[in-house]
């Protein structure tokens, strides 16, 4: 039986590739912009792709701010994805002056000068000790932006581009990535299948 | 570390995929959502997908060519081909594409990369360059599948895609494509040197020792055609190769 999952429509992101990507790992994506669907779900993912500011004023004006909140402070599944894990930080330097969602204390940063931007391809995934979803192995990254630090309350996995920077990030059933699971082969098809074995075993209630 | 990246190219045509020399006598070679699957297990680092069909009629099987792909592929995919205004690309990143490549459009009206910059972000835009040797470290633009030759110079049409907002460049050399005679490293060095964004160099792959020496001059990946679709040596067989010169390579 497919595990319901619902999909935050961020606008412009790669959904065709998320959505086909969740359903490989048996799970049925249905996406939505709506609150209410949102409030119900019991496991969420935000995709995103674009600019930070552009995706907050997409998020604020289909009133999800809250709701999106709301399910990550409840420790509910959650599956963040490339802008989708800087969104929960609390600014980007990417659009200054705009708010993120402020669930982590980390900052986002542009890569340093120098290097070649965007990072296009795959980096290597170094997890610390205590992550048990994130596993050592290959990602694929799209991003000019990064977080710098893993936040406090989460296990960390990190990669290097001009210095190490914020691979992943979990907690629980909780997990937001930089690189793209759903583009990274059979390692993130396996990632993604222990997320979802996650979100099952911490309480399987419906989309 | 990033990687270094390999990349099949599929050139589709009415649903098939096909190979040319310089564009020209295409011949079957199979179709492209197994090949894009047997890439994948392979070691393939992503996928570029050209549509070449040359009617509108064949235009019409791309998105679903890109659905069917998608639906098996599980590493990125770009698609090019046709790409004239933004809504096009937006209906190819609908059906599956990961990233749009553009040459033509973006050569008559460049401030198209900058629209599909703002609205899809600059990591999703690839401009497509083919460029065609005019004498010693010089080439210009050629759009039309090659047939026409514009007065834009390659490596300063790079340079101001990347700063109206292309974020990777697929540069094809004309001279070399299907020839398998080596990539035009000159052109590749040149190009690379001239923006801060990935290269990918592409036209006259035959040998590793040519995508090894590409990847030298500058170019964060290397696209082939041709020696992966005939059965000549596979992804994994060039990477292992690319490894063992001390190329940093996913294995």
């Amino acid at each position: 039986m497919p595990e319901p999952v619902c999909v935050i429509r961020t606008g412009s992101a790669n959904l065709a590739s998320v959505v086909a990507g969740l359903r490989r790992v048996h799970a049925a994506p249905e996406i939505t912009t709506d609150p209410s669907v949102v409030r119900a779900a019991n496991r969420l993912v935000l995709p995103g792709v674009g600019a930070f500011g552009a995706a907050m004023a997409q998020l604020q004006q289909a009133s999800l701010v809250d709701a999106i909140r709301e399910h990550v402070r409840s420790g509910k599944p959650f599956l963040a994805i490339c802008l989708g894990l800087q969104l929960l930080g609390p600014a980007s330097e990417e659009s200054r002056g705009v708010d993120g969602l402020g669930l982590v204390d980390s900052r986002v940063a542009r890569f340093p000068e120098g290097l070649i931007v965007p990072q296009l391809g795959w980096n290597r995934v170094e997890p610390a000790d205590g992550c048990r979803l994130l596993q050592e192995g290959y990602a694929y990254y799209a991003n000019s932006y990064r977080m710098t630090e893993v936040p406090s309350g989460w296990q960390g996995a990190t990669s290097q581009h001009g210095g190490p920077f914020v691979a992943a990030i979990e907690r629980g059933a909780q997990l937001a990535c930089q690189f793209h699971p759903e583009l990274s082969g059979a390692w993130g098809r396996e990632l993604l299948e222990r997320w979802l074995a996650a979100s099952v075993a911490s309480g399987g209630m419906p989309c | 570390m990033l990687t270094r990246r390999v990349i099949p190219c599929l050139d589709v045509r009415d649903g098939r995929v096909v190979k040319g020399v310089r564009f020209q006598g295409l011949r079957d070679a199979g179709d492209p959502a197994e090949r894009a699957a047997a890439y994948e297990a392979q070691g393939a680092d992503e996928l570029v997908l050209l549509d070449v069909s040359a009617t509108p009629e064949g235009r019409g099987h791309a998105l679903d060519t890109v659905r069917r792909v998608r639906d098996v592929l599980g590493i990125p995919l770009t698609v090019g081909g046709g790409v004239r205004v933004v809504d096009d690309a937006a209906a190819l990143l609908d059906a599956g594409a990961d990233k749009v490549a553009v040459n033509t459009a973006a050569v008559r009206a460049p401030e198209i990369l900058g629209m599909l910059a703002e609205r899809f972000g600059c990591q999703c835009v690839v401009l497509a360059i083919d460029a065609a040797s005019t004498g010693p470290g010089a080439w210009s633009v050629v759009v039309r599948s090659g047939t026409e030759r514009t007065r834009r110079e390659a490596v300063g049409w790079a340079r101001e895609a990347v700063h109206r907002g292309a974020g990777e460049i697929l540069l094809t050399s004309w001279d070399r494509d299907g020839t398998r005679s080596g990539y035009d490293l000159e052109l590749v060095s040149a190009v690379s040197r001239a923006v801060r964004v990935p290269v990918i160099a592409s036209g006259g792959a035959d040998t590793s020792e040519h995508l090894a020496a590409a990847l030298r001059a500058g170019a964060s990946a290397v696209l082939a055609a041709s020696i992966f679709h005939y059965g000549d040596t596979t992804v994994a067989a060039i990477k292992a190769e690319l490894a063992a010169c001390g190329l940093e390579v996913r294995p």
